[in-house]
């Protein structure tokens, strides 16, 4: 083997090192993990695995994650498509600022918004459900998925909207038919980017719901429970947490450079 | 008469994109819009087909009021100078597009795509997506799109532009076959005089949202009314000059230079006037009794196979001069060039032509 390999090796190996290592602690019992060092599990058990899918306190957290996020990343897109148009297409009284001051609700911290969320939602009834998190999210998301989709919306030519007029086709009809299609790619980066931040997002997600939409990433960080340490189940959880964003990359892999450059390459 | 507008302007904003404007095309005919960029042409095609809605004024079609009729209903077609198809549409669907719309059987849809597709020769492309196309082959499926339904107003918005050489050609050669025959009124933008001289017919100059002359295309090219549409309309520019006329002579404000006023100018009052002369009269030879020499510095020399262009400084005035052959000419070198002064239009000082 040549030495041109032995960058990327490396390169690799240090970028695989920390999921190696949560995906060998996840095959090995607690006890095996705290009182000796393995670069392999020693007594692989699936025990970690059985635990989270057969108990409702660990599932039901996956499928309270998994709801919230796909509400977010629903509603954040189709609230966006409008408004992407509109800024692509239209000029209107204070356009540039008001397209700038979408992006500046993402230079803010969480954190500042943790407790008017709590108050407003639980005063409307909303804390602790799957919609408190997803409208949280929604005001980082919905700025981001404008300036994505303003980006790649800006790259169809109006005339195509034009000649689907002229075509005879209505606006509705071409939205749907033909503008919607045209900017597939886009769409599925913004959908994407909603989805990446609403599935890390702790600190809102967490502190918005208490028991019945309890997300995983809140659970995860219990560190110890009425048995102890449990850190092979923590680490399953972990891998599992890892598995929905893999997934959602294969999908969008080749348009992500440009979704980074917010459609603009 | 079948498409009228009446006192038509269109204003975005604090700019005039189209000053009032009242014109009237026939049925059948074949209408070029010439004009530099931004001249108005498209602004003006958009306001026709109900795009854009005009500020003032009002569009007539077939003696109805359409001026709010949206684009949708006025049966339409336009090509734009970007090749716009729909990208994730095959090309038979884009070619069939306006005919889905309006919920026609699949077998006349069929038979009409397939038709158009034979003329503009895409038959075998037809399942393809059109950015697996050539340039051509893209503008090809955009002109498709348009002849497939029977449109009223066809548009074609400098539909070659992008093109390189050789299909502009080609495909310049087929369009007036393509549209001829057709019960429409056709527009045709272009910014290319020769252009507009190839295909005959009508042309409509237009200056900054202006139209400066619409008529006879070989008439405005003689003949044009004013300064302006002589400029529009002259590739290479043509020569403008301000002389004095005195009796029967004429002084040419720059260069100390002296020209025998021509019978066709002699019934004019003297006075200051504008000529503008067409860069092939004004010739390296002697050609006609009724020419004036023109003395000065070579500054610009193109040779283009059989045809010269010649610039030369005559007293801090730029003359061109075109002529078929060979003239090679050194730059800074002297040289005496003839302007046959009968072909000269007079102009006056409001631009008007006079003569």
């Amino acid at each position: 083997m040549s030495k041109r390999y032995l960058v990327p090796i490396v390169y690799i190996i240090f970028l695989m090192l920390p999921i190696y290592w949560l995906i060998n602690m996840s095959f090995k019992t607690t006890n095996e993990i705290l009182n000796s060092f393995s670069l392999y599990p020693r007594e692989f058990t699936l025990d970690s695995y059985r635990t989270i899918f057969t108990d409702p306190s660990w599932y039901g957290a996956y499928i309270n994650s998994i709801t919230y996020v796909a509400l977010n990343t629903v509603l954040s897109v189709a609230l966006a498509l409008p408004a992407a148009y509109a800024f692509s297409r239209y000029r209107f009284l204070g356009d540039k600022h008001l397209f700038f001051w979408l992006l500046s609700n993402r230079m803010a911290p969480p954190a500042v918004f943790v407790l008017p969320f709590i108050q407003l939602y639980s005063s409307v009834g909303l804390f602790d459900t799957h919609l408190a998190v997803a409208f949280a999210h929604m005001l980082f998301n919905i700025p981001l998925a404008v300036w994505i989709l303003e980006g790649f919306m800006s790259g169809v030519p109006k005339e195509l909207d034009e000649t689907a007029y002229v075509d005879g086709y209505s606006f509705p009809k071409f939205f749907v038919k033909i503008f919607i299609p045209t900017i597939s790619a886009g769409i599925g980066v913004a959908a994407f980017f909603c989805f990446m931040f609403s599935w890390v997002e702790m600190l809102l997600a967490k502190n918005l719901t208490s028991v019945a939409a309890k997300p995983i990433v809140a659970a995860m960080t219990k560190t110890s429970s009425a048995s102890g340490y449990e850190l092979g189940l923590l680490a399953a959880a972990g891998v599992l947490t890892l598995i929905p964003g893999a997934i959602v990359v294969y999908f969008v892999r080749n348009y992500i450079a440009k979704g980074f450059a917010l459609g603009r390459v | 008469m079948t498409l009228e507008l009446k006192n038509v302007s269109k204003r975005v904003g604090a700019d005039m994109h189209i000053h009032d404007t009242s014109l009237v095309f026939d049925d059948n005919s074949f209408n070029i819009l010439l004009g530099a960029t931004r001249a108005g042409k498209t602004t003006l095609m958009q306001l026709m087909a109900g795009i854009q809605k005009p500020t003032a004024g009002t569009v007539w079609h077939r003696g109805k009021d359409v001026t709010h009729v949206p684009v949708q209903r006025r049966n339409v077609s336009m090509v734009y100078q970007q090749f716009i198809n729909y990208p994730m549409l095959s090309v038979f669907e884009n070619i069939a597009s306006p005919l889905r719309v309006t919920g026609m059987a699949e077998k006349e849809v069929k038979s009409r795509v397939g038709r158009a597709a034979e003329i503009l020769r895409l038959t075998a492309m037809l399942d393809r997506k059109p950015a697996e196309l050539s340039g051509g082959q893209q503008q090809r499926t955009a002109i498709a799109r348009a002849i497939v339904k029977d449109s009223d107003l066809i548009f074609l918005d400098e539909p070659l532009a992008n093109l390189d050489y050789k299909l502009r050609e080609e495909l310049r050669d087929e369009l007036p076959k393509l549209f001829s025959g057709r019960n429409a009124i056709v527009f045709y933008a272009t910014t290319e005089p020769h252009e507009a001289l190839l295909f005959g017919n009508q042309t409509l100059t237009m200056h900054e949202g202006r139209i400066t002359q619409f008529g006879p295309t070989a008439e405005i090219y003689r003949k044009p009314n004013s300064l302006v549409s002589a400029r529009v309309f002259s590739d290479p520019p043509i020569n403008i000059a301000k002389v004095t006329k005195k009796g029967r002579s004429l002084q040419l404000a720059h260069g100390d230079v002296t020209w025998p006023v021509a019978p066709s100018a002699a019934r004019l009052p003297d006075g200051d006037y504008s000529i503008g002369l067409q860069p092939h009269y004004v010739l390296p030879q002697k050609a006609s009794e009724t020419s004036g020499a023109l003395s000065g510095r070579v500054l610009v020399t193109e040779i283009s196979g059989s045809e010269s262009v010649v610039h030369i400084d005559v007293g801090g005035q730029t003359w061109v001069s075109q002529s078929h052959g060979v003239h090679p000419h050194q730059v800074g070198e002297m040289a005496t060039f003839h302007a046959d002064v009968s072909h000269a239009l007079f102009f006056d000082s409001a631009g008007k032509r006079v003569s």
